[in-house]
């Protein structure tokens, strides 16, 4: 059982919906998205979603693209991604992390390599954009053979035919992409999300947290209120990008998580 | 590893794999796309009304058959190989580009997309889709990088005429591999009625195969016509073309893969030089195996595996990758390849000029120059076929400026 789906118990047994929070490792530099990470649990962030800065994000919108172009420059790498995950960890033992990015960093890395480094970093799970089930035995597999969650995304355009497929080799949560489209453009409707959660949701029985196009309170509440859970990032990196001071960040955050958990 | 008693010829398998290389990695939102997309091209493969509304746009709206011409004097010039240019930059549009719009733009109309995007470097490829859309009346968007929208003004002006809209694209570096990036995002978010064409045979699967199928006609076409030059059975010895991602060479080598007496070169753009880091464009001469825009291939990446942007004189090819097939015969050693530098490309650019009245266009004067290294070492019945992949007429102003020549004040 990973941290992951020990967290999933706790806010089950507590009746309490999870919020997910994103943030790009390195952003806008190691000293400050670090204390911001391990403000996240204080400011109710059930899971962390560690961005590991990518050059060529193909699914992310301006804000998580230039996010990630503020981290490279400030010298984030791999390896610095999980010198902070290790970071957090020596004050936090319990608050999973899951590692979101691009297949290249980590194949250039080597995949062996890489599960064992962020196993001991204290990763908990993994959310590779760029590859979808046709490409499990690169990482899929072997990750959750290393004792790591590897979490898939589902999308509007996964239909039923397609749904087992996605769910078969996932564990930890589903990922639903709220939207057809990049992180941070449309916004998520309730409405819409509802009746694709509970398709997902029928289909198996891991959790359903959904992201994409959640930017306020309102809306994280409302989303998390038809699924497991809800996701932020876009509206948060928005926030590190202003340059706005850590505590007023988290600040922001808390008001998110306090939506999610009002469902 | 394959043995030459194989066919080289059978690639991709089921997973869209060259051996190692190639794959789907896409986001899922894609993939239900890239799925329908490959059965719908499976389809067209084995229908004959298909190949022969390409047959017809080819020869009457393309121009095809492209010739295939003795270079007489380049040939005396060098003193010893025989040399034969495939002329495709006679294409309509200036170049092989077309030849796989013409089969993406067809298959869109047949799986019912009424929105065609496309991403384009120095423009040709963005050229020849707007052309085939405004041909039949579908709705066109051309991501391009902001830096190549200034370099290649006229081709701008030419999309923008056959009524497509150009987006200058500015993420990233603002150059062709951002440009990619930026249609897949636009395809990740119209994913029902958009149909996305790629202009080179990368991506993922079966964009390499399907683009390499549009493009084999360049080297059915030269085996044929070398026959009626030199008579029957007589086959080339060495067939050359430039790289960016491949697709000109692909497909004239495509058609020569299983003759193994054919000696086989692909010509990389080796910018400033390739020991000079991120000054080339050279990616199987000067990178490494990685994943990039759905597919695994050679890439220029740095020691954490971050995309690198290549350099070139020639914004064709100018792209930090190669195609799948290309990394697969350049693993197994079916293919041979090289880099030349803007320096040698440009010398041979002027020499084709002058020797032979064609103005070449900056990538293929890249294999050109390295016919003028081989050729004057082989024997006179040593035949070489270059593809002259497209014409010059866009990179006039890129090359009198390195030539120190002021366009502005010469009227």
């Amino acid at each position: 059982m990973t941290r992951i789906d020990r967290k999933f118990e706790e806010l089950k047994a507590a009746g309490k919906k999870a919020f997910v929070s994103y943030i790009m490792a390195g952003d806008p530099d190691y000293d400050t998205s670090l204390e911001i990470v391990k403000g996240l649990p204080a400011a109710g962030v059930d899971i962390i979603e560690l961005g590991l800065p990518f050059t060529d994000p193909m699914a992310d919108g301006p804000t998580i693209q230039l996010a990630g172009q503020r981290a490279l420059a400030a010298g984030m790498t791999l390896n610095r991604t999980l010198e902070l995950a290790a970071a957090f960890r020596e004050t936090d033992d319990t608050t999973p992390i899951v590692l979101m990015g691009y297949y290249n960093p980590v194949y250039s890395h080597g995949v062996d390599k890489f599960l064992a480094d962020a196993k001991a970093a204290g990763i908990d799970g993994l959310i590779i954009v760029d590859l979808p089930p046709e490409e499990d035995s690169e990482l899929c597999i072997p990750a959750q053979a290393a004792g790591l969650n590897f979490i898939r995304l589902a999308t509007p355009t996964t239909d039923n035919k397609r749904l087992p497929k996605v769910m078969e080799n996932t564990s930890g949560f589903i990922y639903y992409v709220s939207v057809t489209g990049i992180t941070g453009a449309a916004e998520a409707e309730a409405g819409d999300v509802g009746p694709e959660v509970a398709r997902i949701q029928a289909a198996g029985d891991l959790p359903v947290i959904v992201g994409f196009g959640i930017n306020t309170p309102e809306k994280s509440e409302a989303i998390a209120k038809v699924a497991d859970g809800a996701v932020v990032g876009s509206a948060i990196v928005s926030k590190i990008a202003e340059g706005q001071p850590v505590d007023q960040v988290l600040a922001f955050v808390k008001t998110l998580s306090d939506g999610a958990h009002r469902a | 590893m394959n043995d030459l008693f194989n066919s080289f010829m059978t690639g991709p398998d089921e997973n869209g794999r060259f051996g190692d290389f190639g794959g789907r990695f896409v986001s899922e939102t894609l993939m239900p796309l890239i799925l329908d997309l490959e059965a719908e091209y499976e389809k067209a493969k084995t229908d004959d009304s298909f190949w022969a509304e390409m047959d017809d746009l080819w020869k009457h709206y393309v121009g095809r058959p492209s010739p295939l011409y003795h270079a007489e004097r380049l040939t005396e010039a060098l003193g010893g190989a025989k040399i034969y240019l495939k002329r495709d930059e006679l294409n309509h549009t200036g170049a092989h580009k077309i030849n796989n719009v013409l089969g993406q733009i067809l298959l869109a109309r047949r799986m019912g997309k009424t929105r065609i995007i496309a991403e384009t470097g120095a423009g040709q490829h963005g050229v020849a889709t707007a052309t085939v859309c405004a041909r039949f009346g579908l709705k066109c968007i051309v991501y391009m990088g902001a830096h190549d929208v200034e370099r290649q003004a006229p081709n701008v002006f030419r999309m923008r005429l056959l009524g497509a809209e150009v987006v200058p694209v500015t993420s990233g570096r603002g150059t062709l591999k951002d440009a990619m990036n930026d249609a897949l995002r636009d395809w990740v978010t119209n994913v029902r009625d958009t149909f996305y064409c790629i202009g080179t045979v990368a991506g993922p699967h079966p964009y390499p195969a399907m683009v390499r199928d549009f493009q084999s006609i360049i080297g059915k076409e030269t085996r044929e016509q070398l026959q009626e030059h030199e008579g029957e059975g007589r086959l080339p010895d060495t067939i050359i073309a430039a790289i960016g991602g491949g697709s000109n060479a692909m497909g004239l080598f495509f058609p020569f893969l299983d003759d193994k007496d054919v000696n086989i070169i692909g010509v990389e753009a080796g910018g400033k030089g390739v020991d000079m880091k991120m000054e080339h464009c050279a990616s199987l001469t000067g990178g490494r195996p990685g994943v990039l825009h759905g597919n695994r291939t050679y890439l220029l990446q740095d020691d954490d595996g971050q995309i690198l942007e290549g350099f070139s004189i020639s914004a064709g090819l100018d792209y930090p990758g190669i195609g799948p097939e290309h990394a697969w015969l350049h693993e197994i050693g079916r293919a041979q390849y090289v880099s030349i530098t803007d320096k040698e490309a440009l010398e041979a650019f002027q020499f084709c000029c002058q020797q032979e009245g064609i103005i070449p266009a900056l990538e293929p004067s890249h294999a050109l120059a390295h016919v003028m290294k081989i050729a004057p070492d082989l024997p006179k019945d040593h035949i070489i076929v270059m593809n002259m992949c497209g014409r010059g007429d866009k990179d006039i102003f890129t090359v009198a400026k390195h030539l120190g020549f002021d366009m502005a004040e010469s009227d």
